[in-house]
């Protein structure tokens, strides 16, 4: 009935229907107008979504903070997950060959220092991933804009909360690898720790796509 | 899940694994053994082994040392290491640690009731025990007339308990009763400790398998090859042979009516991996049979060490030392009858 192309602005529909009602002459009940009003709310939803799906619309209606908030949580919460989890697989195993090896302690904290990154990398992101929060205001809040800026934070902390857990775990098994050949023959850890050095880069990889995700996470300018 | 044992093993077994590697590089390795085919007398021997692992244990044995002291004292370092494991390990690991002393217990087991039954006194006899299989009640078996009251009396407490089902009978104990029984004993604990790590899955399962395979292949042939000419009928060989590995179950059934060491041999050749073994055998001679096995089990055992993240490592070190525990008796035998020329008849170089 209503070709209303302002999407959001119940108030405006809700007024010009009562304006063109006062042109015609026809003054509603408040009890009608109550009625009237949840008729055409319900209609601006189904048009705003483009079907009845009741999941669809709650996902939409989901606050974008919401989103942005739980992806800077991942990004440290599930690095550090990743680096706990590599560094307590290197280091048992250390601690065990180190005893009839002691020479070994020294070098293979390399292993743990690399698991270790794992946990900074997910720290510094989680960092500047905050820094992009700003405020709208209520009205723009489910802009597309909004929501775009919302996903790119969750987005890019998922990328890097994923990257770090499993690049720590990688590390830290060739680590444990590392530690036991090195106290059998010392000329291989050098060569393990090239293999460990390449594992690693897993987690800048992630570290590089999650900030070029979150660098286009602008969110509507006021006004 | 096999293939992501990595994740989780650490947590409770990666301590120890890093242990147990460690010891496996104190092994005596062929440069070793060559000091030890060289020497001249026992004395020499226990200098060489001073200046190895076995040091701390020789060194305060007075002058004029025995055979016997000297595998003593390195089972001592043997023992020493196990109860160091098996104090610091957790479930499931502890009882893999424990499975493994299983056969030492019936060992001395049967060496009690055997010695019992030709009047030997039990202290002597719990002396000759080995220390890896000792149980409490266990000088309680001298006073056992026959299996009924074995089993009753001492046996039904000890982790023996469950293998002896299939052997308990009312007929008093002698020679070739022991024999038997030790056999189906140790056939039970064979076939307990395969689904035991079946169960446990992944990869101490699959090298597990196939460790534990050989062992039954290698008991099989050998009970069949000791008793060709005595009167253990098929049907009774036929109970002691295990049911899984690589001859089970038409290997056993050719193994069940061989009559001479060349059909044996015929059975075992139509399988690849003791085709191997038994080419190195001239027709007729079964002497070099037991160190062909010996160098085979060897091989597979070393070869659990290129994985990690199993217990399979466990069981090799114990089954490595004590190879190399054989391997000094037999130079220190050699050495004290002067027979220096048969020492490499019998050692097995583990490295």
């Amino acid at each position: 009935k209503r070709s209303c192309t302002h999407r959001y602005c119940f108030a405006v529909c809700i007024k010009q229907d009562q304006r063109s009602r006062h042109a015609r002459g026809t003054v509603p009940t408040s009890k009608e107008r109550g009625v009237r009003e949840e008729q055409i709310v319900k209609k601006i939803f189904a048009t705003m979504v483009g079907s009845s799906s009741s999941w669809s619309t709650a996902l939409v209606k989901i606050s974008p903070y919401t989103f942005a908030s739980i992806g800077i949580a991942i990004s440290i919460g599930v690095s550090v997950l990743g680096a706990a989890w590599g560094i307590y697989i290197t280091g048992s195993s250390l601690i065990g060959a180190a005893i009839k090896a002691p020479r070994i302690t020294s070098k293979n904290l390399i292993s743990v220092i690399f698991c270790e990154a794992v946990a900074i990398y997910g720290v510094i992101v989680a960092i500047i991933l905050q820094t992009k929060l700003e405020s709208v205001p209520s009205s723009r809040i489910y802009d597309p804009e909004s929501l775009r800026a919302g996903y790119a934070i969750f987005a890019s902390g998922i990328i890097v909360g994923f990257a770090n857990l499993v690049c720590g775990l990688c590390v830290g098994i060739i680590g444990s690898s590392c530690a036991l050949s090195d106290a059998q023959n010392s000329s291989l850890f050098v060569k393990i720790l090239v293999i460990e050095i390449f594992g690693s880069a897993l987690g800048l990889f992630g570290v590089i796509v999650g900030i070029i995700m979150s660098a286009q996470a602008t969110w509507p300018s006021k006004g | 899940m096999y293939g992501f044992e990595a994740l989780t093993f650490n947590v409770h077994g990666g301590y120890l694994e890093a242990i147990v590697r460690g010891y496996r590089s104190g092994l005596l390795t062929a440069a070793d053994y060559n000091n030890l085919c060289q020497c001249e007398s026992l004395e020499d021997i226990k200098m060489h082994l001073s200046a190895t692992e076995y040091g701390p244990y020789l060194q305060n044995e007075p002058s004029p040392l025995h055979t016997t002291t000297i595998v003593e004292k390195c089972t001592l370092k043997l023992v020493d290491e196990y109860k160091q494991m098996l104090c610091q390990a957790t479930e499931p690991l502890s009882t893999f640690l424990e499975y493994i002393t299983y056969g030492h217990m019936i060992d001395n087991v049967v060496l009690i009731v055997t010695g019992t039954l030709h009047e030997r006194d039990v202290q002597e006899l719990l002396e000759k025990c080995h220390p890896l299989g000792m149980f409490d009640s266990i000088a309680t078996l001298a006073v056992a007339q026959n299996m009924r009251e074995l089993y009753r009396l001492v046996l039904v407490d000890t982790p023996l308990a469950p293998y002896f089902s299939e052997c308990i009978t009312s007929e008093d104990l002698d020679d070739m009763n022991i024999e038997i029984m030790r056999n189906t004993l140790y056939k039970a604990y064979l076939q307990d400790f395969y689904r035991f790590c079946q169960k446990l899955g992944g990869a101490t399962s699959e090298i597990m398998s196939d460790i534990l395979a050989f062992e039954a292949d290698r008991r099989a042939v050998n009970i069949t090859i000791n008793s060709i000419g005595t009167e253990l009928t098929r049907d009774d060989r036929r109970k002691l042979y295990s049911n899984f590995g690589l001859l089970y179950p038409y290997g056993h059934e050719e193994l069940a009516i061989s009559e001479d060491i060349d059909q044996v041999r015929g059975v075992m050749e139509k399988y690849p991996p003791y085709q191997s073994i038994f080419s190195k055998l001239s027709y007729g001679e079964s002497q070099m049979l037991d160190k062909a096995f010996y160098e085979e089990e060897v091989k597979r055992l070393c070869l659990a060490f290129e994985q990690q993240f199993h217990y399979g490592v466990f069981f090799a070190y114990m089954r490595l030392r004590e190879q190399e525990i054989r391997n000094l008796m037999w130079i220190s035998e050699c050495v004290a009858q002067n027979q220096k020329s048969r020492v490499h008849d019998s050692v097995v170089f583990i490295f």
